[in-house]
């Protein structure tokens, strides 16, 4: 037992020397993940999915292989995150160990930390409640697969169909990588469907019109709930702080077997030495760590022309500058970000000004306009959701106030028969008054 | 000394009314001479007039301060709130930057031009008094010059008061009147120390108005009605009631041009009152070009050019000396006026150049008007009808004598008293249709019944002196022709009559006694509570002090980030942007009755739809308030069906009946399940379900309702407590950002 406490004193020991250091791994600066949780239900999945977790580890990720049920796991210590990203691949397992359950992994998205979870067929309900949280829902039939009789692989040796060669991906750069993935990507697992009022999750890999979900292994009795494309294969959800999910349906998307295997999609000619799924996954697990599609803004800035300084208060009808500086994390450093679409909004219960803001490509957004003519308390915003890229969100508020007594046109000229009558009137009345008086 | 100014306090009797305060410091020197101890019946009658007054001035003022020595010296209610701040604003920054104040940090976010949108005089007045203060190096804040301005003020009103009621009667009715209005109910109810509003200085400068236009009209002086112009615009700077007196006084000239009084001085005075008065209501920015825009100041353009006819006429009249033909030429003048004047006026409203009667307007009018059209101006209490009770809780003896005061002033018909039965008559209607106006009213029933009170006790008291010293009563000239035909009477029936008088006399005294006790026990009872401190008597008849608002006000500075905003109902949004300084949604100036609407809407939806709404306009918090745990009754609860009223005027989705369970406002078991769910319900009931309130009760027992509330089990999904006062009259609440994965 003395050795024990003696041990456990040391790690304790040790973790307090690692902290300040541990914390400086995720950084604003920089957003890539670096310390990855990597959890299986079953040991062999380290060999038998070797190739996707050697790229990982090749890129600099530090992948921390446990058990799912190992007594010892833990997401956090002393309130310090001890990862920057997890991998979740073991689909059947019914009560993580440790500390662990579904809310500290939500927790753990919630704290802007990203998540790979791949589901398969019999998935337990753990996982499931995992993805409901992050809006997708899983056939509720555990025994179900995606089965296509059209767009099956040839390679499927067991006929039923349910090793599917899926092609329709999701068209973002961001995403999926500059290069396209020619080859279709083979999958095989479990269907789910996306939550309708949640906006923040997407299929990256969609099923194609004639897939549905069912139990290959038994006659159908009652259609399938879930058909065509609204089974989405692979998703993935990003959160409002930008945390990133993938969801996946199979776990064997991500397997050597199937990263090195033909792919001929029945019914095409193209023949392809190998399937798209390396560099599916790949290109997938680069965005959601953070190497791809991440974006910084600093703080918006604006002034009257010709001045520097930020004022307090507009007058309406003002001109002012505005500009933002954007930039973009290339896995390295920080690089001006390009883009022609970025607009801001002049903002009061709705945008009574929204321009589009022009770049110097270093980085700077930048456009003037002039204050509308209505006083109140206005907001600058630039709402930038592109697919695939972090959200910016940012707003600075800013009250616009009327014209001052004196700021107004002392004399105006339509007006001067008017200025004219007063003072012959009140020079009349003078003469009129001395003549009344001083008459006779 | 004391001897050289008694020519001259002998003098003639018109500038009595001048001299009586420049004589007061000498004749004050004089009594001490012991030389000059003896002084004429005149002196002495000058010296009890100088003492009456001066100890009416002060008890008007320190009765006045029952709330500054029971609670402290603090601003009360909620309007007062937003005086407060914009004064101290008008004092730290200046005039020009109050004239252009743009105030952010209310009706978020559409801002509010507050320079243009409120009536000036009352703050200008309390940085005037500030700074004459700190001038005289009296080194006061700015708070007690505001507490204390309303009693200054009812203490200069008593002065006016005085001269108004020598000016239609004599002084004996001039110094009952001062009496009686320094602690009537009625002006006391908004003068209090703390209450700082612009009734506070209003009625001052009403009463001044009048008094400067009926002296004008007395005298046909040119000077005069200078004073009433600016008596006018003083008015104007510091209430919208002075529509009041640009109604009042046309109407006034119009029944005298009626019943044949038509004079040079009555068209000196008025033409001069209305146009200087006019030209300088002008200069008010909230007022602007209204005097000859708007439909409610038609009126007086029209007496006015109807006054121009008259004396057209008049002249025509003269040069003429035909009556036949100037029969003909009246008819075709009169005719072709009319027909110019509608012309004009359809021409004007139909352009949309005038503007048409505001809703207030019409509701004076007609009491029924509000609550069918415009909620927003019926839900306000002192908007509603006013009870029997009140006037009597008000006006005490006054009601009775003002019926014998009118008597008096008919039988004794003149310019001045046409005036003031003409003012008491229209206001004491205004007054039964809404309960505030009760304070308009409340001069002209003080004057009237100081006239029958002193010409009561005038008639008396002469039948008992007749008989002692029958020579010397006839020297006064104020007795009149009531008195001589009296003196008729008195030989055949004397000693019935003295015994008649004497126990009238005693009955007139006890009445007036009556009085004072009635109108001390008022104010100290209902009149002197700031309403933002809450007091009760407990179970051992001590008093136990509720400060739940500040004490939320006071949370919300401290514990809100400084650009937070805070959504209530408009009944606090004062309060807050005075003591939490946060940006509030909505306010006491209802100017905007959408976004008034908006937030009952938010108020009377499901959590949901509300919290739609509140992302909408960036809410940060929410307020309600809460007497279920007090039983204190003018809540959020009790209040909200208004809320659902002016939500659902503007918004058809918001319908009254689906709050009511057989046209019953419910808040137990048997509510209706919209009223059980909405947001408002959610809010002030969360977690009130657990609470035991009373011994012997069941958990989430509502004391302010006495019943057990419908809904125990509420669940906020977008909203998190932030904060409960200690006896759970203030309740607010944390808007939560939208879920980080939905």
């Amino acid at each position: 037992v003395a050795n024990m406490m003696n041990l456990s004193r040391s790690v304790a020991l040790i973790s307090l020397f690692l902290l300040p250091l541990l914390s400086f791994s995720f950084s604003v600066d920089n957003p890539t993940d670096r310390r990855v949780l990597v959890l299986l239900d079953d040991l062999s999945l380290k060999s038998s999915h070797s190739i996707f977790f050697s790229t990982l580890k090749s890129r600099g990720f530090d992948l921390d292989f446990k058990l799912a049920e190992d007594s010892k796991l833990a997401l956090q210590r002393y309130g310090q995150y001890l990862y920057d990203g997890l991998i979740i691949f073991a689909p059947s397992t019914e009560r993580f160990g440790g500390s662990l359950d579904s809310k500290s992994i939500a927790d753990f998205v919630d704290s802007g930390r990203d998540l790979i979870l791949s589901a398969d067929t019999s998935a337990s309900d753990l996982i499931r409640g995992i993805a409901l949280e992050c809006g997708v829902d899983f056939d509720e039939d555990s025994s179900a697969m995606v089965i296509d009789h059209s767009s099956f692989s040839v390679s499927d040796v067991d006929g039923d169909h349910t090793l599917i060669a899926a092609d329709d991906l999701v068209k973002s750069h961001a995403i999926l990588g500059k290069t396209k993935i020619e080859a279709p990507v083979l999958f095989r697992g479990v269907a789910h469907s996306l939550n309708p009022t949640n906006n923040l999750v997407l299929k990256v890999l969609s099923a194609s019109p004639s897939a549905y979900s069912a139990n290959p292994s038994s006659k159908l009795s009652s259609p399938p709930q879930l058909t065509g494309s609204a089974i989405s294969l692979v998703s993935v959800m990003q959160a409002r702080n930008n945390a990133r999910v993938v969801i996946s349906g199979s776990l064997q998307l991500f397997s050597d077997k199937l990263f090195r295997s033909g792919v001929q999609k029945a019914g095409s000619p193209n023949k392809y030495e190998k399937s798209g799924n390396e560099q599916f996954a790949t290109e997938l697990s680069k965005w959601v760590f953070h190497e791809r599609g991440h974006l910084k803004a600093g703080s918006l800035v604006h002034h009257r022309v010709g001045e520097t300084d930020e004022p307090a208060i507009y007058r309406i009808k003002d001109d002012l500058e505005f500009s933002v500086e954007i930039l973009e994390w290339s896995g390295k450093s920080w690089e001006p970000y390009v883009a022609d679409d970025v607009q801001v909004q002049f903002y009061m219960m709705s945008p009574y000004v929204l321009k589009t803001l022009s770049t110097d490509k270093k980085g700077l957004f930048h456009t003037s306009f002039k204050v509308p003519d209505v006083y109140g308390v206005f907001q600058f915003k630039v709402e930038y959701e592109k697919l695939g890229y972090t959200t910016l969100s940012l707003s600075k508020q800013i009250p616009v106030r009327p014209y001052r007594h004196n700021e107004y046109e002392r004399f105006i000229p339509t007006a001067y028969p008017y200025y004219g009558a007063c003072f012959t009137t009140m020079a009349g009345f003078f003469v009129f008054s001395f003549v009344y008086l001083y008459h006779k | 000394m004391g001897g050289k100014q008694d020519p001259t306090a002998n003098g003639s009797p018109k500038s009595e009314s001048m001299g009586a305060k420049k004589a007061s410091p000498d004749l004050l020197n004089s009594s001490f001479s012991f030389k000059s101890l003896k002084l004429k019946t005149k002196q002495q009658e000058l010296l009890l007039r100088v003492s009456i007054l001066g100890l009416v001035y002060v008890l008007a003022f320190i009765a006045r301060l029952f709330s500054v020595l029971r609670y402290e010296s603090m601003i009360h209610e909620f309007d007062p709130y937003f005086n407060y701040r914009t004064t101290l604003y008008l004092t730290e920054k200046g005039f020009y930057e109050f004239w252009n104040w743009f105030d952010s940090e209310s009706w978020y976010p559409l801002g509010r031009i507050i320079g243009g949108t409120l009536y000036p005089g009352l703050m200008v007045t309390a940085a005037l008094i500030y700074w004459t203060l700190r001038f005289l190096r009296f080194f006061v804040h700015i708070r007690e010059v505001c507490v204390l301005t309303a009693p200054f003020f009812a203490s200069n009103t008593t002065i006016v008061a005085y001269f108004f009621g020598k000016e239609i009667w004599d002084t004996g009715a001039g110094l009952v009147a001062a009496a009686l209005i320094a602690i009537c109910p009625g002006y006391i109810s908004r003068s209090v120390a703390g209450s700082y509003d612009n009734e506070a200085v209003a009625i001052f400068a009403l009463l001044l108005t009048f008094y400067l236009f009926v002296k004008a009209v007395k005298t046909g002086s040119l000077s005069w009605a200078l004073g009433s112009a600016f008596g006018y615009f003083y008015m104007v700077s510091a209430w919208g009631g002075y529509v009041f007196i640009i109604n009042l006084v046309p109407l006034y000239v119009l029944v005298l041009l009626i019943t044949g009084r038509y004079s040079m001085r009555l068209y000196v005075a008025y033409n001069c009152m209305y146009i200087l008065g006019m030209l300088l209501a002008m200069q008010i920015r909230f007022v602007g070009f209204q005097h000859v825009q708007s439909g409610e100041h038609m009126g007086a353009m029209g007496v006015f050019l109807l006054m121009q006819v008259f004396y057209f006429l008049d002249w025509v009249k003269y040069q003429l000396n035909d009556t036949k033909l100037f029969q003909t030429f009246l008819r075709i003048t009169v005719t072709s006026a009319i027909l110019v004047g509608g012309i004009a006026l359809g021409v004007g409203t139909a352009s949309g150049y005038i503007s048409p009667w505001t809703g207030r307007f019409y509701s004076l009018l007609d009491p029924t008007y509000a609550k069918d059209h415009i909620p927003i101006i019926a839900s306000v209490s002192e908007h509603q009808p006013t009870a029997w009770s009140s006037f009597m809780f008000d006006y005490h003896i006054l009601l009775f004598l003002f019926p014998a005061g009118l008597y008096f002033c008919f039988k004794r018909l003149s310019d001045a008293t046409i005036f003031i039965v003409m003012y008491g008559l229209t206001s004491l209607y205004f007054a039964g249709v809404m309960v505030r106006l009760i304070l308009v009213a409340t001069p002209a029933v003080c004057l009237i019944s100081a006239i029958a009170v002193s010409a009561t006790v005038k008639n008396l008291t002469s039948l008992l002196r007749t008989k002692q010293k029958v020579p010397q009563t006839g020297s006064t000239k104020g007795v009149g022709s009531s008195k001589s035909s009296s003196k008729v009477t008195l030989d055949q029936s004397q000693p019935f009559q003295k015994n008649g008088a004497i126990a009238l006399l005693v009955g007139v005294f006890y009445l007036l006694s009556r009085y004072a006790i009635h109108c001390t026990w008022v104010t100290s009872e209902a009149y002197s509570s700031p309403s933002i401190v809450l007091a009760a008597r407990g179970a051992h008849g001590n008093r136990i002090i509720f400060d739940d608002y500040r004490e939320a006000y006071y949370w919300l500075r401290q514990n809100t980030p400084t650009d937070a905003k805070v959504m209530s109902w408009w009944d606090y949004g004062y309060q807050i942007t005075a003591m939490g300084n946060r940006t509030v949604i909505v306010d006491n100036n209802t100017w905007n009755n959408t976004h008034i609407a908006t937030v009952g809407r938010a108020m009377s939806s499901y959590e949901d739809e509300a919290y739609d709404i509140m992302r909408s306009l960036d809410v940060n918090y929410v307020l309600v308030v809460f007497g279920g745990v007090t039983g204190y009754s003018s809540d959020d609860i009790n209040k909200f069906l208004w809320m659902v009223r002016i939500g659902g005027g503007v918004y058809p989705v918001i319908k009254e009946p689906d709050y009511l369970v057989n046209g019953e406002f419910r808040v137990d078991k048997g509510a209706s399940p919209k009223m059980l769910n909405c947001l408002m319900y959610k809010l002030c009931y969360y977690r009130f379900g657990e609470l035991v309130t009373e011994y012997g009760k069941p958990t989430g027992y509502d004391r302010a309702r006495g019943v057990e509330i419908g809904n125990k089990d509420i669940k906020l999904e977008h909203l998190e407590e932030a904060y409960t006062t200690s006896n759970w009259i203030v309740r607010i609440y944390r808007v939560k950002p939208p879920t980080n994965r939905l």
